[in-house]
């Protein structure tokens, strides 16, 4: 064995004044943390496999336990901080890539928190959102650039396929695979529920959520893992995934153990058979190539179904951005880095890609000034937190957002980053039966859906705030934020002024 | 009823007429009302008391029970449920007339009813012994006035500064419990039974040497295999010549079903009353139930006299049901016993038929009687909760096949079912 | 009427429901928040008891079937029938024990077809009264079940 040089991150303090040996923290940990004694009749932990998931805490009917941060220190030193040296000791030992997951965790600049919000004064006054009506639909989709009527005012032009949402926000791709059955039926119900869309991720979609197909976007990913004639006609969009947030120019990698017989015949792959996706599409070489695979899938689906192109916020995402509006696509969702992920190299999440906010005006305008912003919607996603992020997204220009961490939140994640183990005590991003049940998707759809409904209410408000009564009325209008403590560079960037100006 | 329009001199009119004041007899009552609230009842024993549970008289003898929780019901019962409840000698059916629908009382009154309802239970049966007719502190021990004959005898002999020597005729169940109650109030207890082995109707001949000998552990006497050759002055001889001298002498050699004034009716009687399975018996609108009756055990197929309490109230309240004009069904009839005697519990049901199968599970030990992929009874040993889910494969006859018997017999469980069946035991309304 | 109904698909045998329904029939003060009174409660001298009880299947791949069982409040109640001594009672739908006149004969133990009645360390029977008369009010066990497999409600 040798030395162990990590020290366990976190101690487990339990209570003995509150602690009544029920074991509930024994039987909830996959971890297998906490155990019983027997002669002792105590509860002992073994806090090295703890991953602080906080499912113990929850569970204690007592109250008897919290998880605290260890306070053993190596020596002080700023520059290779404790977490560094550790990630040296770990790979010493094990000579691998470090694996982690869900988003950047890194101390990164957060946009979102350094712009603010506009409200109407005295003039062009503000709209109580209670009294008056205030529109939060959206259609994600190419737009007409003009629009012809009959006599009676009916529209006669051709409309290309429109995806419609009751509010701005959708639930963005996770597999099913990386995510538990539970977790997928939690969105999908969700999202029926709320008139908006999840995302199958690169899983394919199981039989039984066929039917909440009209509030499903069907993803097509470089393994092209679950992808048939009835999967794409089953959604409301097909979404091909160019690259993901989290990891931007890597590819997948579901393991084997996590392929059960039912993963396994949603994504039309062996049992047990490591699910790899490629790095890139194999047929995607150009903005030529993207084109070829919109249309072939347009052509499958008899061009009902808008085709969405999914790409991780890079460098020149600006100038992808427009290959992408001018290569049939009908919406481009752009994912930010602090975008969570299953599984990815830790290397990658926390240093490749650049923030969703910095991207997604830098596509705006181009978009804008290349004037083909209205021939795609633009989706961003990437650690949108709150309401407050969404209007901010919209006012830089998103037509609408992804959130996939904040529903993980309201599924019950305490974002402990180890869902690349699979044993996720609260039943998402596993596949062990016992694990998955205890995500019960009644109740895991029921606080999806009242998360975006208090978040739909409180755009509403901020909405009316700025006089605003329209969501197509927010779009793009950067009037509307200003920044804080941003420099000349930061503030061109995302195209608002400082705030005081 | 209204006794002042109603009851002329020395006639009474009811509609319901329940003879009886025990399991069966509340039944029944309860029965009635479910389907009709209002038509008049009139309940009759010949016991002076409130209704109280029969077998709680050990218990009451024990010192367990306090005298007001011996009511078989509140206090309040039959005000509650409209029931004029004439109780006391003079109130025991002496006859009762089919075709006329009257019954006559003890004290020359007469009731004519519309229905009727036999709940008089049972009679201790004491076998002829030499003696018997001057023997003095001797006792039957079936109600309470028994019980509290041994109280005041063994209250008398108390004061004498020493605990009474107890004899007791008969190791079935009344008996033991009589032992049980007196076990630490008396100097010694001897149980004579004419049987080769203790609870006869209890237990099969296997199990019986296992109970003995707990029970002779816990300080109890035996003399199997003997009678009471005859008794003398406080002390009885046996058959083989050993002379036992008592202070209380309990005679629980049996009961026999109390059907005297229905045989004499015509009503049709086997050991006990003959009925259908709605407890009516072959005169019309005459029904009867409990100990009275001898009814169809399901778990052996064969027509019996089941004295045991449970179905004994519920044959009552399926002859209310049908007396006050509703379907009812009695067909889940099977002996089930409870037993507890000096902290060591058995449990049984059914009948000991077909292949026998001993589980030891380390708390109890288990005997089941299987035939043809059906449970047909099982006596259980040791303190067995759930042992209930055992009791209703008897109850519904269900088929074994498709449960994991060995789980079930280990453990008594839901879990041994298949999953359509676990959903219809919890997740369904009963 | 309103029942205590269980779902195996989402249960997770994790046993709060045992602990709960103990705690809330346990008599436990409830004046001085909930958490120090439930530790109160089982360092007494009396150990509370469960009136339900979790059923754990065996292993089967990473998962074992698992399920709560309560008094199901039949509507033929086999325990109240067969009680010898009058302490089993039905009140608008719901069983109730009488422990002042309960002996703990076992009889209403050998009726009960799903094995819902429980011994008490009095020489009592125990079962589940719904917690209508408790500190609770309702079920303590649908109200400690974490994932909904315990729920109280009209079922046809």
């Amino acid at each position: 064995m040798g030395i162990n040089y990590l020290y366990p991150q976190y101690e487990i303090h339990r209570d003995p004044m509150r602690c009544i040996k029920c074991r509930v923290c024994e039987r909830q940990c996959a971890n297998e943390v906490h155990h019983y004694d027997e002669e002792l009749d105590v509860m002992i932990a073994d806090e090295a496999s703890c991953v602080d998931c906080q499912r113990c805490v929850s569970m204690c009917p007592t109250r008897a336990l919290k998880i605290v941060k260890t306070d053993n220190t190596f020596k002080e030193n700023a520059n290779w901080k404790q977490d560094t040296i550790e990630e040296v000791y770990r790979q010493a030992s094990t000579g691998g890539v470090l694996l982690s997951s869900m988003g950047n965790p890194k101390d990164y600049p957060v946009y979102w928190d350094k712009i603010l919000i506009n409200a109407s004064q005295v003039t062009n006054p503000s709209i109580d959102p209670l009294r008056e009506p205030m529109e939060t639909k959206v259609f994600l989709g190419k737009k007409p650039s003009s629009l012809k009527m009959d006599k009676k005012g009916k529209i006669v032009s051709e409309i290309p396929p429109q995806i419609e949402l009751e509010l701005p926000i959708m639930f963005s791709a996770m597999s099913y695979g990386s995510i538990s059955e539970n977790a997928h039926k939690s969105l999908a119900r969700a999202a029926t529920a709320l008139g908006t869309c999840y995302n199958t991720g690169e899983g394919g979609l199981n039989k039984e959520l066929y039917q909440y197909g009209p509030n499903t976007i069907v993803q097509v990913a470089s393994g092209r893992f679950g992808v048939h004639e009835d999967y794409l006609k089953a959604g409301a969009a097909i979404e091909i995934k160019m690259g993901q947030g989290a990891k931007p120019g890597i590819g997948g990698h579901l393991p084997g153990r996590k392929i059960g017989a039912k993963v396994s015949e949603t994504r039309m792959i062996p049992e047990g058979c490591d699910a790899i996706s490629p790095a890139p599409h194999h047929d995607i070489y150009s903005i030529e190539d993207l084109r070829q695979l919109i249309f072939s899938l347009k052509e499958a689906t008899n061009y009902e179904k808008p085709v969405i192109v999914k790409i991780a916020a890079v460098h020149n995402v600006a100038a992808i951005a427009s290959g992408i509006a001018r290569s049939g696509a009908d919406v481009i969702a752009i994912d930010g880095y602090r975008g969570g992920t299953g599984a990815a190299p830790t290397r990658i999440r926390d240093n490749v890609g650049i923030p969703i906010e910095l991207a997604l005006a830098a596509v705006d305008q181009r978009l804008r000034d290349e004037k083909i912003r209205n021939d795609i919607s633009i989706v961003v996603g990437g650690s949108i937190r709150s309401s407050a992020d969404v209007v901010k997204a919209i006012a830089l220009g998103a037509d609408a957002c992804y959130i996939g961490t904040s529903a993980l939140l309201a599924l019950g994640c305490h974002l402990c980053r180890s869902c690349q183990s699979g044993k996720c005590n609260w039943g998402i991003a596993t596949q062990r039966e016992d694990l998955v049940k205890r995500l019960n998707p009644e109740i895991g759809s029921e606080r999806l859906a009242n998360l975006l409904t208090a978040w739909n209410h409180e755009i509403k408000e901020m909405m009316g705030g700025m006089g605003i009564n329209s969501i197509e009325a927010l779009k793009g209008n950067r009037l509307m934020l200003r920044g804080i403590g941003l420099t000349e560079k930061e503030l061109e960037i995302l195209g608002i002024k400082h705030a005081g100006e | 009823m209204k006794k002042d329009s109603n009851m002329e001199e020395n006639t009474i009119r009811t509609q319901y007429l329940v003879i009886g004041n025990s399991a069966a007899g509340i039944g029944a009552v309860q029965g009635i009302r479910s389907v009709d609230p209002s038509g008049q009842l009139l309940l009759l024993s010949d016991e002076p008391h409130h209704t109280y549970s029969r077998p709680l008289i050990s218990y009451w003898l024990q010192g367990r029970v306090e005298p007001e929780n011996m009511v078989y019901r509140d206090t309040d019962f039959y005000d509650d449920n409209g029931v004029t409840a004439l109780l006391g000698p003079d109130y025991r059916v002496e006859s009762i007339d089919g075709e006329n629908k009257t019954a006559k009382l003890a004290n020359g009154q007469t009731v004519v009813f519309d229905k009727a309802v036999i709940a008089s239970g049972s009679a201790p049966f004491v076998p002829p012994i030499g003696g018997l007719e001057t023997a003095q502190d001797d006792f039957t021990f079936t109600k309470l006035a028994d019980a509290q004959g041994v109280r005041d005898v063994v209250d008398r002999v108390n004061e004498e500064g020493r605990q009474p020597k107890v004899v007791i005729l008969g190791a079935g169940l009344i008996g033991l419990k009589a032992a049980e109650a007196l076990n630490d109030q008396a100097e010694s207890i001897i149980i004579i039974d004419l049987a080769p082995r203790v609870l006869p109707s209890v237990l099969t001949e296997g199990t019986a040497g296992y109970v003995q000998e707990i029970l002779a552990d816990r300080g109890l006497d035996f003399r199997l295999g003997r009678s009471i050759a005859s008794i003398g002055d406080h002390q009885v001889t046996l058959s083989d010549d050993e002379t036992l001298p008592y202070d209380v002498l309990i005679l629980a050699a049996g009961t026999r079903p109390a059907v005297g004034f229905a045989k004499e009716a015509g009503i049709e009687c086997g050991r006990g009353i003959l009925t259908d399975e709605h407890q009516e018996t072959n005169m019309a609108g005459i029904y009867a139930a409990g100990d009275c009756t001898d009814s169809m055990d399901i778990s052996s197929g064969q027509v019996r006299n089941m004295a045991v309490l449970p179905n004994a109230f519920m044959q009552g309240q399926t002859a209310g049901v049908s007396m006050a004009g509703e379907e009812a069904v009695y067909d889940k009839g099977f002996p089930v016993n409870s037993l507890g005697l000096l902290g060591f519990y058995m449990l049984s049901a059914g009948s000991y038929t077909g292949d026998e199968l001993v589980v030891n599970d380390g708390e109890c030990v288990k005997h089941f009687f299987l035939g043809d992929d059906r449970l047909n009874g099982f006596i259980i040993f040791g303190d067995c909760p759930r042992a209930g889910i055992y009791t209703d494969l008897i109850r519904n006859k269900t088929d074994l096949a498709g449960i994991d018997t060995d789980r079930l017999f280990r453990e008594p469980g839901i879990m041994a079912f298949g999953t359509q069946a676990r959903a219809a035991k919890v997740a369904r309304p009963h | 009427m309103k029942r205590v109904y269980v779902n195996e698909e989402v249960c997770l045998g994790c046993h709060l429901c045992e602990f709960e329904c103990a705690y809330a029939n346990s008599g436990a003060p409830d004046e001085t928040g909930r958490p120090n009174n439930m530790f109160k409660a089982f360092n007494g001298p009396k150990t509370p008891v469960a009136r339900i009880r979790v059923e754990e299947g065996e292993m089967r791949g990473d998962d074992r079937i698992c399920f709560a069982v309560s008094c199901r409040h039949c509507e033929t109640p086999y325990c109240v029938e067969g009680c010898i001594t009058g302490a089993l009672s039905v009140e608008d739908g719901v069983i109730k024990i009488d422990d002042e006149r309960c002996i703990g004969c076992r009889t209403c133990t050998v009726m009960c077809p799903y094995g819902c009645l429980v011994y008490s360390d009095h020489h009592t029977m125990l079962k589940c009264e719904l917690c209508l008369e408790n500190s609770t009010g309702s079920p303590a066990c649908v109200q400690a079940c974490p994932n909904r497999a315990i729920v109280y409600e009209e079922r046809q």
